[in-house]
């Protein structure tokens, strides 16, 4: 299945894009999506701890299912204000 | 009521505008500057915002209905600019009306307070040496 990756701040720094498409098999959770962009771009492994991830903008685990064409967005600790 | 993100100047009497009315005898407003002194203690030229804005408006308007119940009635109006700012200009302003002043206190400093945990907006300190960095808030008040 393809699902959506956006990116924000220092993360969309680190890859590049702001958005991106992943191809992941059947069954793939969030936390599946966050270890192929990762294993593509190991300076992500550095902020893990404090990302979040959000479908459809609603903040998930990492152990949340994912389906066609869901917008996965990797969230950095917000700093608005 | 008035939620935006937006990459122009704000104008805070639009804010004011959209809450007042003959009910409420108070107006509290909150203005978030772009002040010289980074969160690092390091001087900055200015400020770049950036938004994930199908997740941050609603956030936003989840955080000012909360607000226009939760210490009485109130009415609340918030705008956040993204893109380049410079020194002194506004990143986020708040306007929140009530019948008394108490309440539109109240209102406004919840807003402003979770608008700073909950609302995916990031900021990126650029500074005078030429290095830029994103920093995020700190953690919530305890």
């Amino acid at each position: 299945m393809r699902v959506r990756v956006l990116t924000f701040a220092a993360i969309r720094e680190i890859v590049g894009d702001a958005s991106r498409t992943l191809v992941l098999p059947e069954g793939a959770t969030a936390g599946d999506a966050w270890s192929a962009l990762a294993g593509e771009f190991p300076a992500l492994g550095r902020i893990e701890g404090s990302t979040r991830l959000a479908r459809n903008g609603v903040i998930i685990d990492g152990a949340a299912l994912l389906s066609e064409g869901d917008e996965l967005a990797v969230l950095p600790p917000f700093g608005g204000g | 009521m008035k939620y935006e993100i937006t990459r122009e100047p704000l104008d805070p009497e639009s804010l004011v505008a959209a809450v007042r009315s003959d009910e409420f005898g108070a107006i509290v407003t909150f203005l978030g500057l772009v002040r010289v002194m980074g969160d690092g203690d390091r001087p900055v030229d200015g400020l770049a915002y950036e938004a994930y804005p199908e997740m941050a408006l609603p956030e936003m308007r989840a955080i000012g209905a909360e607000a226009s119940t939760r210490f009485g009635e109130a009415r609340v109006a918030i705008a956040h600019r993204i893109g380049d700012l410079g020194l002194g200009e506004v990143s986020v302003a708040i306007a929140v009306a009530s019948k008394h002043r108490a309440v539109a206190f109240d209102a406004c400093e919840y807003v402003i307070d979770e608008l700073k945990q909950r609302v995916p907006i990031w900021k990126k300190e650029n500074y005078r040496d030429g290095e830029a960095r994103w920093r995020p808030n700190a953690s919530p008040k305890a």
